[in-house]
């Protein structure tokens, strides 16, 4: 008997459709195999710029989550008590009159009364649009509770941050410092660059209390306390600035560091001195006197003091180099050794300066001033929520970006690369609006960059304008507002009761909130006249998740495979540093059941509500549907949605007019197009006339944005000058103390809120998302969840045997918020003073369509329950950043204590009704 | 059938890169997808939404903690498939000849249609490659996508393994361990790479590359200061600073 | 390994019945008594067969279990079971109805007997990856489980008593030396790993919280109580009870009250075979010999 023989070359499918995946955040693109119209298998796109062919586990799992069981199939109104889980199936027509039935008389007198805010949501330029038109000041999207810090202390100080913003040089860097947990943002991307530094022997330190995935592989692991890291980063930058290893050239070329700060005691103290032309200006080395910033041939003095007044650099210098900074002052607050940060800052200055390069590109800056070449320096770093969900997450965001800084590291080769639209200063982007009036839309966009206190979003009477006190003396920068903050404040009636809650993809009642059970009260919550304290709750969810019993009225989304969705420009597109790039989704398959695509939900609400620019002049629609207003709809002049294969011929890019044949270019391109950054352009983008000049002609700007990175915080100042009582706006007096210290212009290091409170509870717990899962997104994933269906609290090796624990025991971990009994896991690799464990895991039963019986909903849990919405001390001032309003999540302090074998987590819950039957087989 | 070739013409097979594996499970479920509408019988799941769900999937990545003497314990992600060995016990216990080693590229299979899912290979085998199919009753493994490394409806770049095309951070290697030249060879030569218990005789012909030595900052002279800070003041250290400017 | 009761039964039945089955080749029994004893012998081995087929996922195509016997034992098993059943049938025929053929068939089986019990325990003794069955204990102790087996059905006291001898003797061996098998040969975490380079490996998270094959079929953990309680029972009922019977129970009673108290004791055994047994791969999920 021979080999049997094997057929192979077996036919793959019918036909491969190319769209963006949406199993997470990443939006990689992937080639959907259709057999019999039938999706058959999921593989990443080859040509596309985030993850060229490669796909992660929740990508390739996606086919599962197109049949998911727990996918809704009709719109829903609750008939019941809300959390009951009775609903009735309605009409799409019924659903949207109600709706409109409820929001049309709030537009009419009272817009702010809709708060509308849209979580995981990636098309925020439209749906922040559509709730400008409505008028309604409360809006945002999930980046208050996810990562603003990171993102608003990278555009506050060198006009980009990480991820969409930016990335390292990963064709030439020598060495990558990751801090902080990452592996959700971005994902991909991510692993490539690792993968290709790894090939070539370049070395990876991770700096995490946890040593896993990207820190596994890292070749050297510093396991920092949580909450340190802002002060490990200043302490590098002290040890650099001793040992003169920092980039002067570029500290006085590109940054405020030579701009001149005011001394003069009095309100404008600390300011960045301007000229008459109210331009801030430097003492040009070659004459010793005052020069235009930008002036041509000008040779900034990093160390002039003029009349009195001393450089940026000088006070930066002073800062840092105190003893306060010194390793060995650090060390035992940070949990790392003196020596290894004088190692890690060494290791820093050899890659940095020992092993520059140049890569001889000709370039002119904006001064006019020609160079022969680039000077590389090939050190790189990244970070995510690790560093940023705490409640000095800002600053010390804020932090690394100096160091990158003072190591002359980024936008040169071998460093940090920002993407395009980026980079992008402050000044390039919009202010916040927030006035509210009856039947009017909003003047402007809701989310946008403060530059002092006049940009607050406060009434006369000094109360908040925002459901989510966005933009107050609370969290002055909070540039992607606080949706964990918008139902406690809204059933608290704090600042203002709402009429009507409308959420989008975001699982406010379980893992997306801090203090979950007490959210499902406030939820359910009834007042004085029987009716419920927040009235009207709609929401949209593609799936049964632990969100949907507490709506009044759902509208049931489609997967990511039956919709047209549009990663644009004009929010968070997928550029690289080499190109900017933009995608859409389109339906690669058509939904069989009665659910439709979120936009086109809301465009049609537009027009039943008459929104301004979703009706033409005589009340009809102005787009189709979403996939419509994709195409036409018109922001600036020639500016869309897409950039893309724009005028009437589908050539132009970046400005054209709409081209009505766009999406099937598009289509045809793979789904996504890209705009590449000309030669000599890829770098010193802030500073590169020819980057300046194709940003310009690509929309991203109206005219060329040059600008100094800013070493010194100029908006910070004026914040901490009210604080000091100057100015004719002033906080309230409890937060003067702390805008003091949070808005200090250099960088700084606080221990994070709740310290005192945190007596007696040692234990520093943190989450972090498993690689192949995303929460509420894929946790319900039938091939995922057996790989990550129910999670343990790690514990390091001191409380592991300091407790006595042994396999399957569990643990009681109590803070000052309440307590959670969970199976608990011992790790050796871990910081001797944290715990944690994989974020999300946890299900309630009952939800996304499982056996009650599921381990998600039995050993899965939550530490959110752990984790109070406000400080301690009465307030409801809100446990976030005090800066930018970030969740600060990882502020968490524990006690655990052993409890032996048990079966079941608690808390446990009632189970949720189900809208949707249990799962049974795969479809 | 069951008899071993005495040669293959050619050795295929992965060589992991364990110094790179982030673990994050996409060769887990590439491999699912890829495999469940590609040889044989699909890859079932029983009790997939249930209170203990479980299924079929041919590679499987664990992840271990490993305390050396004298340092911070590490984490190792292992991702954990058919090694195809040369001396496969799985293919020699088969009563009815569905195992069989390829005698042109020595990748080992099951002809499904002579598989009476006795679980005898699954015993054999040292590496856990095998698992039986719940649905279809045969033994299912890893088939080193032979129906896509020759497939010529595929474009000639995507002729690898799914596992090893989804693999974002490229640990994953595919090629001939046969041919000293090859690149894998060369990669396994460069960085010692290892087999999965060489004690039982089975010869892997998949190798593991270790981890890189970790956690020894090289010996790396720390920074030496400017100056005594302290004596000369910040005036001081700014004129030292900027003179050199 | 999950000691499932398919190949328990199977081992049990066709041992004992091969056993019984020998012992009538070579004695034999005449009319109508004959038939019964030889229904016996082939009823014990046919359902211990059977059994075998209930944990086949397809057992419609086991007669493919027939052509590797070149390098299965369990394909050997098939065809040594079947020639075997073969060869004796004309013996039984003649003992029951008085041919008058001999003992030539009767002796060519009782030989196949024997190697239908060394194939099916070499199925098991062959497994590198079950070090605990890899050693000659394993067929040892089948073939003595056969042989006593028999002679207890046959109610044999002067050859029962010293087969039973033998049995405990080999039993106490295999349980006494199978407990260092897994550790001396060789494998471990670090070797299964290959990270014993580093340093002590242990696991730090599973790569499935779900169920999968390997977990249901080749990790089993038994208790080291439970494990000693299982091993007093399979001595006192297999080897002490019968021996007990046979010298002491007069009668027929004897040969019933040894068989009933070794088939439990047997049944014993052979759990006990399987759910101590540590396969290798369970090294990768963490689980150390002992």
């Amino acid at each position: 008997m021979g080999q049997p023989k094997v057929e192979t070359s077996p036919k793959v499918s019918d036909e491969v459709k190319k769209t963006t995946c949406y199993m997470c955040a990443c939006r990689c693109g992937i080639n959907v195999h259709l057999t019999s119209g039938k999706v058959t298998y999921i593989e990443g796109n080859r040509d596309h710029p985030v993850n060229k062919g490669v796909l992660c586990a929740k990508g390739a799992s996606g086919i599962m989550q197109v049949t998911a069981p727990s996918r809704l199939r009709a719109p829903l109104r609750r008939v019941g008590p809300r959390g009951s889980g009775a609903f009735e199936e309605i009409t799409w027509d019924e659903a949207l009159e109600t709706a409109v039935s409820w929001l049309k008389p709030l537009r009419e007198e009272a817009p702010e009364k809709l708060a509308f805010f849209t979580g995981r949501d990636q098309s925020q330029s439209f749906t922040g649009w559509w709730a400008q038109q409505f008028g309604t000041p409360n809006y945002a999207a999930h980046g208050g509770f996810c990562s603003v810090n990171m993102a608003a202390a990278g555009i506050y100080t060198i006009g980009g941050a990480f991820w969409e913003f930016g990335q390292p040089d990963w064709a030439h860097t020598k060495l990558f410092v990751l801090f902080g947990v990452a592996e959700d943002h971005d994902s991909n991307p991510i692993k490539i660059g690792i993968g290709r530094l790894k090939a070539r022997g370049a070395k990876v330190i991770g700096v995490n209390p946890v040593r896993t995935g990207y820190n596994a592989v890292a070749d050297e692991w510093v396991g920092i306390t949580p909450g340190t890291d802002g002060l490990l980063i200043l302490s590098l930058i002290h040890c650099l600035l001793q040992a003169g290893k920092i980039d002067l050239d570029y500290l006085a070329r590109w940054t405020n560091a030579p701009l001149l700060v005011n001394g003069t005691e009095g309100p404008d103290k600390g300011l960045i001195l301007k000229n008459a032309e109210s331009q801030p200006f430097v003492i040009d080395k070659r004459t010793g006197m005052p020069a235009p910033w930008d002036g041509a041939g000008v040779q900034p003095d990093l160390g002039a003091v003029w009349q009195g007044h001393r450089t940026v650099f000088q006070h930066m210098a002073e800062r840092y180099l105190s003893e306060e900074y010194a390793p060995e002052a650090v060390a035992g607050r940070c949990g790392v050794p003196a020596g290894r940060i004088r190692a890690l800052a060494a290791e820093l200055a050899r890659v940095a300066f020992d092993e520059a390069f140049e890569l001889p590109v000709e370039w002119t800056d904006f001064r006019g001033d020609r160079h022969e070449g680039m000077t590389g320096r090939p050190v790189s770093f990244h970070a995510m929520r690790g560093i940023s969900a705490h409640s000095n997450g800002f600053q010390t965001a804020r932090a690394l970006h100096l160091l990158q800084i003072l190591l002359g590291t980024v936008e040169v080769p071998g460093g940090y690369r920002l993407k395009p639209p980026y980079p992008k200063p402050v000044e390039a982007h919009p202010t916040p609006h927030f006035v509210a009036a009856p039947g009017k839309p909003l003047s402007g966009p809701h989310l946008g960059y403060v530059r002092g206190p006049e940009n607050l979003a406060l009434k006369e009477d000094g109360t908040p304008w925002r459901i989510d006190k966005g933009f107050t003396w609370e969290n002055p920068f909070s540039a992607h507002g606080l949706m964990h903050m918008v139902i406690p404040n809204a059933h608290a009636g704090d600042p203002y009761k709402v009429d009507t809650l409308f959420l989008y993809m975001a699982n406010m009642s379980w893992n997306s909130s801090m203090n979950s059970a007490r959210v499902m009260e406030m939820l359910t919550d009834r007042g004085e006249d029987g009716e419920y304290v927040i009235p009207r709750i709609i929401y949209s969810d593609a799936y049964a998740s632990e969100m949907v019993a507490y709506a009044d009225l759902i509208l049931p989304d489609t997967t990511y495979l039956e919709r047209h969705d549009c990663i644009s420009l004009l929010d968070r597109p997928i550029s690289e540093p080499d190109a900017a790039g933009d995608a859409i989704r389109w339906p690669v398959v058509e939904p069989d059941r009665d659910v439709r695509g979120f936009q086109s939900v809301l465009l049609d609400l537009g027009v039943r509500l008459g929104l301004p620019g979703m009706v033409t002049e005589d009340g009809s629609a102005k787009f189709r549907d979403y996939a419509d207003y994709i195409v036409n709809h018109i922001r600036r002049p020639g500016v869309g949605p897409l950039i893309g294969f724009r005028g009437a011929d589908g050539t132009a890019e970046g400005r054209g007019e709409a081209n009505p044949d766009q999406l099937a270019r598009y289509i045809e391109n793979g789904g996504f197009y890209q705009a590449h950054v000309p030669e000599g352009a890829a770098y010193m983008k802030p500073w590169n006339m020819a980057y300046q000049d194709w940003a310009v002609a690509t929309s991203f700007y109206e005219s060329p944005q040059p600008y100094l990175f800013s070493i010194w915080s100029e908006p910070m100042r004026k914040f901490q000058l009210a604080a000091e009582g100057h100015g004719f706006l002033q906080p309230p007096d409890h937060l003067r103390a702390r805008l003091k210290v949070a808005m200090d212009p250099l960088p700084v290091w606080y221990p994070p809120f709740g310290e005192e409170a945190a007596e007696g509870y040692p234990v520093h717990a943190i989450t972090q998302r498993p690689m192949a899962m995303y929460h509420s997104w894929g946790s319900q994933n039938a091939w995922l969840r057996q790989i990550h269906g129910k999670n343990y609290l790690y514990v390091p090796t001191a409380i592991w045997e300091g407790q006595g624990f042994a396999e399957g025991d569990y643990a009681r971990v109590t803070s000052p918020n309440g307590q959670i009994v969970v199976p608990v896991a011992h790790m050796a690799a871990l910081n001797p003073d944290t715990v944690w464990t994989w974020n999300a895991i946890g299900k309630r039963r009952g939800a996304w369509a499982l056996d009650e019986g599921a381990a998600e909903a039995n050993q899965g849990f939550l530490l959110n329950h752990l984790i109070s919405e406000v400080l301690p001390g009465g307030g409801r001032v809100s446990n976030s950043d005090p800066v930018t309003g970030q969740a600060a999540w990882f502020d968490l302090r524990v006690r655990v204590e052993r409890v032996g074998p048990r079966e079941v987590a608690e808390p446990v819950f009632p189970v949720l009704p189900r809208v949707v039957p249990k799962g049974r087989g795969r479809a | 059938m069951t008899c071993l070739p005495p040669k293959t013409d050619r050795k295929l097979g992965l060589v992991i890169d364990l110094d790179t594996c982030v673990g994050c499970h996409a060769c887990v479920t590439a491999c699912k997808g890829w495999n469940d509408q590609g040889y044989g019988a699909p890859l079932s799941d029983q009790d997939p939404y249930g209170a203990d769900p479980s299924g079929t999937f041919l590679n499987r990545v664990h992840s271990y903690a490993v305390q050396p003497d004298d340092n911070a314990a590490q984490i190792v992600n292992f991702p954990r498939s058919c090694l195809h060995c040369e001396d496969a016990p799985c293919v020699t216990v088969c009563p009815t000849g569905a195992s069989y080693k390829r005698a042109e590229d020595g990748i080992v299979l099951v002809n499904e249609d002579a598989c009476i899912g006795c679980g005898l290979c699954a015993w054999a085998c040292p590496y856990g490659a095998r698992e039986m199919d719940q649905a279809a009753g045969v033994m299912k493994k890893c088939t080193l996508c032979v129906d896509r490394i020759y497939n010529e409806e595929l474009p000639e770049e995507d002729r690898q393994p799914a596992c090893v095309r989804t693999c974002p951070t490229g640990a994953r290697h595919f090629g001939d361990l046969g041919d000293p030249d090859s690149a894998v060879s060369r990669l396994v030569a460069e960085r010692e790479g290892f087999a999965l218990m060489p004690e039982l005789g089975t010869k892997p012909v998949n190798r593991y590359l270790p981890p890189r030595k970790k956690d020894r900052p090289e010996e790396a002279s720390l920074l030496a200061p400017l100056l005594d800070i302290r004596a000369t003041g910040l005036a001081g250290w700014l004129d030292r600073v900027l003179g050199r400017f | 390994m999950h000691p499932a009761p398919s190949v328990i039964v199977f081992t049990v039945l066709s041992g004992m019945g091969f056993g019984f089955l020998a012992l009538m080749g070579l004695f034999g029994a005449s009319g109508w008594t004959g038939f019964a004893l030889w229904a016996l012998g082939y009823g014990l081995a046919v359902a211990g067969l059977v059994a075998s087929t209930f944990h086949l996922g397809n057992p419609q195509r086991a007669l493919l279990a027939f052509t590797q016997w070149r390098t299965s034992w369990l394909s050997r098993e098939g065809w040594a079971s079947v020639v075997t059943l073969g060869l004796l049938a004309p013996q039984a025929l003649s003992d029951w109805l008085g041919f008058g053929w001999g003992r030539g068939f009767g002796i060519a089986g009782a030989v196949g007997c024997v190697a239908t019990v060394f194939c099916t325990s070499m199925i098991y003794a062959q497994l590198r990856s079950v070090p605990r069955w890899h050693h000659w204990t394993t067929p040892a102790v089948f073939l003595a489980f056969a042989v006593a087996g028999g002679l207890v059905l046959a109610g044999n006291a002067v050859f029962g008593l010293p087969a039973l001898c033998v049995l405990g003797v080999l039993m106490a061996v295999q349980w006494q030396g199978g407990a260092g098998r897994f550790a001396a040969a060789g494998s471990s975490m670090e070797t299964a790993t290959g990270l014993g380079r580093i340093g002590r490996v242990s696991v730090f998270e599973q790569p499935h919280t779900g169920g999968n094959y390997l977990m249901r079929e080749m990790i089993f953990s038994v208790g080291r109580k439970h494990a000693a309680r299982v091993r007093m029972i399979a001595m006192v009922a297999a080897v002490m009870l019968p021996a007990l019977a046979l010298a002491f129970v007069p009668g027929p009673a004897a040969g019933v009250l040894a068989a009933g108290a070794h088939l439990l004791g047997a049944l014993a055994h052979r759990w006990l075979f399987f759910a101590e047994a540590e396969h290798v791969v369970g090294l990768y999920y963490g689980r150390r010999a002992g």
